[in-house]
């Protein structure tokens, strides 16, 4: 008999419905549907593990470890003194993922935020409206995502150049850099949730839901939050997901290329920018944080990519 | 009826392996059908009436589906114990099958002429301008308008009814001895759906095949078939010559069924007669008489043990162990 | 058909004009272009004024824009400072295909600054496309049809994996083991420094060499994800109910896959490979940096570097054009392959 390995096409009605188990509520099938999803738990679980790494190595190893040159020691390949190594001009490369990393995580959730709050904002409006603001905004929207975010961030990166100048928060010094790439992440990546969650409105917008509450006068505000908005966070979750995975690889991408955070900032995807200058002699200049970024962009991928399935209410056998 | 059937099937069982268990689609059918004979297979949705054909086609995807036993005899052939190549051969040239909805049964982005000529080309050897040719035929012999301008277009471009037609052509196109026909009205309107059964009768006819027409509903079956077999949770629960069904039906199921059929001829005040109970559970193992929980004749015995499909009277088998008219044991 | 191309030109048109407005606007903040000019000398400053004039960066933006796009030809600039505008300018303006001259290379015209270039990264990315899509093809559907069979899952983990990866790190990893260290071990290694050896000159077989690594960086990404794609339109159309049908008529198996199967799989992907196209550019500059590829990234950045606003919104325009054009390429072969869409 052959073996082919095709899907099954439905044949069978399955009354799943009426079976004797309790009904599982959204939650719960919500949970179990994750759960099966062993990458998403992987994904979640290693990020829970860089997150400690970076947040909680800080109560080991001080800022100033971090940052302390001995141009003595540089280039020495990982050790007990230095686990990972130290980089060009002897700093401890350890200490510098460490903080680094807390810079770089930072950065992939606010710019995230900037995001969501710029699309949601702009996507809803030109999705429930409609007509010439809609037609404005696409065009705005339209002209961001038409050139490669990557271009624009360096223009912008250039542009901005060192505008801000370093900030002091509960006693630590950050590049006014950081606050400029956050920024500027945040505009180029508008566009896409903003398309997504027009496109949830324009469909929603015409639900039967929709037109119960207008026609017992429901407030436009109203509906927009209070009706169409909490049905459509599901692709906004996921795609918030996914946002700061691409705000992390976007600044490592910006700041590898020369024009990303600036010293006496680390990030890890600073720390790999001359690295490939010394691929022969010191691998562990850019493996390190390489790993770092790929790590956590994979985890957040894995997880976002759990969440899509757990939250699709389409299918709902569990 | 004739003496070698053309069509023979022996105690089949067709599960299905999934996530959340076994599914127990067919559970030991077993019938006949004769050459030129038309067989209509009578259920509700679920009951393994499709599964049933389709397992003998063997086009059940393994896995997670698995022909757990039974034999399925084309002219004396077991069907389940070739290689896939050799069933390749068998369909579509003994054997045909068509769809419930043409939409979806036809492929979009293949004209229908191509899709028409797949099947002469390889099961009759013919070339492209040949195949063109009978295919311009057969959308002739369905009554499809303009055949040879319908035959470079898509399935888009037809109506429902066409669609319908086409796939009939399609099935047909290397004459099969066997059509199987899969709840083939059911998607389409009541005009449309008499138009097809016409055709249909009128095709059976001109090339003698025979036919086994799977359907819900007992209204199409009337004017169609010349045996019944009634089928539920994957068994068959009574087999018999058409007028038999209608006018003296055995089993509490098939009575049923005929009760829920809304009449004409009723008053109109009276309510709706509808079969209590829920749908089986196809994820449970069979045990007992499957219609039990919802049949008003039921007795301790029909639990315990599932009757045997046997003869009760001339052409007329049941799976039963109450006597309708009575209502006492047999 | 045509008046739809047409439609989508016109509408095309406007954005452009957008984006070369902005574009623009952000250029002007990217430093002092004399300073570029003058090179390492410190410019005199009645030089400076002179240039200045020259190049109407005195006059107000939009003029700037104005001249940037129609030219100057037809207006005067004051060059000997007494107040009264003499010389015609000698720009055509962008609209008549004049790009401006590089301000870092003196007095080359940016078109054919990037002329020169273009050819190198073009190259990369054709190459890198075609692998990218035989390669995805072959994988996505040998998934497909063994669907959770362990070479499915194994597949599947992996291009999950490479396209959560930054370029830089795939890049540096692959170098670091087929350069660095088949070198170290005496196996023959892949270049990592621009396209060919100069010793031995520009041949086909240098540069072709040379490629590998690049192309790999190039396409890793976006194979990872197509096969991703490609395995699941394949495994929908092969879930259709057509794909019964076409078994009931007793068809070979190989013509059910690729002729019923893959025939509706594919459209869906050549779209995306249009729209995605364009955007290569983006791994091109990571790509062109790190392995030395003398192309239009490395272009783009080091001019970016030194302010050479005029080759930078060259490269910039070029892009929006190309993206806006692929656009409208990729809805046309979808309504001209979909025959749903051509006939009615």
């Amino acid at each position: 008999m052959e073996t082919t390995a095709e899907k099954p096409n439905g044949i069978v009605q399955l009354p799943l419905d009426e079976l004797e188990t309790p009904p599982l509520s959204l939650g719960q099938l919500t949970w179990r549907r994750f759960r099966r999803h062993r990458m998403a738990i992987f994904g979640g679980v290693s990020l829970i593990l860089i997150f400690l790494y970076s947040f909680g190595g800080a109560l080991f190893i001080s800022e100033a470890e971090a940052n302390f040159t001995a141009t003595g020691d540089r280039l020495q390949p990982p050790s007990r003194e230095h686990p990972m190594g130290t980089d060009t001009i002897g700093r401890d490369i350890m200490a510098r993922t460490i903080y680094g990393g807390q810079i770089s995580i930072l950065i992939g959730i606010t710019a995230m935020i900037v995001e969501v709050l710029l699309g949601v904002t702009i996507g809803s409006m030109a999705g429930f409206f409609g007509g010439k603001l809609d037609s404005l905004l696409m065009r705005m929207t339209e002209a961001i995502i038409v050139i490669p975010q990557i271009f624009l961030l360096l223009v912008m990166a250039k542009f901005f150049g060192g505008s801000i100048p370093n900030i002091t928060i509960l006693g630590r010094t950050f590049s006014g850099s950081v606050v400029i790439i956050i920024v500027i992440i945040g505009i180029t990546s508008w566009p896409y949730l903003a398309r997504i969650v027009r496109a949830e409105f324009l469909s929603l917008k015409e639900n039967e839901f929709v037109l119960a509450a207008r026609a017992t006068g429901t407030s436009k505000r109203e509906i927009i939050f209070r009706h169409i908005l909490p049905n459509s966070m599901a692709p906004i979750i996921v795609a918030a997901t996914l946002g700061v995975a691409n705000a992390i690889a976007a600044e490592a991408y910006i700041s590898f290329l020369g024009l990303g955070v600036r010293p006496p900032t680390a990030t890890w995807g600073n720390m790999m920018e001359s690295a490939y200058n010394y691929i022969e002699s010191a691998w562990w200049l850019w493996l390190f944080p390489g790993f770092l970024i790929s790590m956590t962009v994979l985890s957040i991928n894995f997880l976002g990519d759990g969440l899509r399935d757990a939250l699709d209410p389409h299918s709902r056998a569990a | 009826m004739e003496h070698i059937p053309l069509l023979e099937v022996n105690d089949l069982r067709t599960r299905f392996h999934i996530a959340e268990g076994t599914v127990y689609a067919v559970n030991g059918v077993s019938f006949r059908a004769g050459e030129g004979e038309t067989l209509a297979v009578v259920g509700e949705s679920g009951c393994g009436k499709s599964v049933t054909m389709l397992s003998v086609m063997r086009l059940i995807p393994i896995p997670p589906g698995e022909i757990a036993s039974g034999q399925a005899l084309f002219r004396q052939r077991d069907l389940f114990k070739i290689t896939e190549n050799e069933m390749e051969h068998v369909r579509g040239r003994e054997m045909a099958m068509i769809f419930q909805d043409p939409m979806t049964a036809l492929n979009p982005v293949l004209t229908i002429g191509r899709q028409i000529g797949e099947a002469l080309r390889t099961h009759l050897g013919m070339n492209e301008q040949q195949a063109q040719e009978r295919a311009t035929d057969l959308l002739a012999q369905v009554g499809i308008p303009d055949p040879a301008r319908r035959l470079t277009e898509y399935p888009h471009q037809f109506s429902g009814g066409m669609r319908q037609r086409a796939m009939i052509a399609m099935s047909l196109a290397c004459a099969p001895s066997l059509l199987i026909a899969d709840e083939p009205t059911t998607a389409l309107d009541v005009t449309i759906q008499a138009q097809i059964i016409e055709l249909i009768k009128r095709l059976r006819d001109e090339l003698g095949m025979a036919i086994i027409w799977i359907t819900h509903d007992l209204g199409v079956v009337a004017g169609l078939a010349e045996r019944v077999n009634v089928m539920y949770s994957g068994f068959i629960v009574e087999e018999a010559v058409v007028d038999d069904i209608y006018e003296n039906p055995l089993h509490p199921y098939t009575l049923a069924l005929l009760e829920a059929l809304p009449r004409v001829d009723r008053r109109r005040d009276r309510r709706l007669r509808s079969i209590h109970g829920a749908p089986p559970n196809l994820l449970i193992a069979p045990h007992g008489c499957p219609f039990a929980p919802r049949c008003e004749r039921v007795i301790e015995h029909c639990k315990a043990e599932n009757p045997p499909l046997e003869l009760v009277a001339p052409h007329h088998k049941i799976a039963c162990w109450v006597d309708v008219t009575t209502g006492k044991p047999r | 058909m045509t008046r739809y191309i047409i439609r989508r030109l016109l509408q095309a048109i406007p954005l452009l004009f957008i984006i070369s407005m902005i574009l623009f606007v952000l250029m002007q903040n990217m430093g002092d272009p004399l300073a570029t000019m003058g090179g390492r000398t410190v410019t005199k400053s009645a030089d400076r004024e002179r240039l200045s004039r020259q190049l109407g960066l005195d006059k107000p933006i939009y003029v700037q824009y104005l001249y940037w796009l129609i030219g100057n030809d037809w207006a005067k600039a004051d060059l000997d400072g007494d107040g009264i505008p003499e010389t015609p300018g000698t720009r055509k303006g962008v609209l008549r295909g004049d790009f401006g001259t590089s301000l870092l290379n003196r007095g080359v015209p940016v078109t054919k600054v990037i002329g020169d270039r273009l050819p190198n990264t073009l190259l990369l990315m054709v190459t890198a496309e075609l692998v990218i899509i035989v390669g995805s093809m072959l994988i996505g559907i040998y998934s497909a049809l063994n669907q959770y069979s362990t070479a499915d899952n194994i597949i599947s983990t992996a291009t999950f994996f490479l396209y959560s990866l930054p370029i830089f790190f795939f890049a540096l990893v692959v170098m670091y083991i087929f350069a660095v260290n088949f070198k170290r071990w005496g196996l023959p290694y892949l270049p990592t420094v621009g396209m060919f050896e100069p010793q031995v000159g520009k041949t086909p077989a240098q540069v072709a060499w040379h490629m590998v690594l690049p192309v790999a960086t190039l396409s890793f990404v976006y194979f990872a994800a197509y096969s991703r794609y490609i395995r699941s339109t394949m495994l929908e159309a092969m879930g259709k109910d057509y794909i019964r049908t076409a078994k009931a008529k007793g068809l070979p198996r190989p013509e059910i896959i690729y002729i019923h199967g893959l025939k509706n799989a594919a459209l869906p992907i050549v779209t995306v490979v249009a729209l995605d196209l364009p955007f290569l550019l983006g791994g091109a500059l990571v790509t062109e940096r790190i392995f030395a590829w003398p192309g239009t990234g490395r272009l783009f950045l080091d001019h970016l570097a030194r302010n050479d606003t005029a080759v930078v919104m060259g490269l910039l325009m070029m892009i929006a054009v190309a993206v806006v054009l692929f656009q409208i390429v990729a809805d046309v072969l979808y309504a001209w392959l979909d025959p749903r869409i051509r006939y009615k």
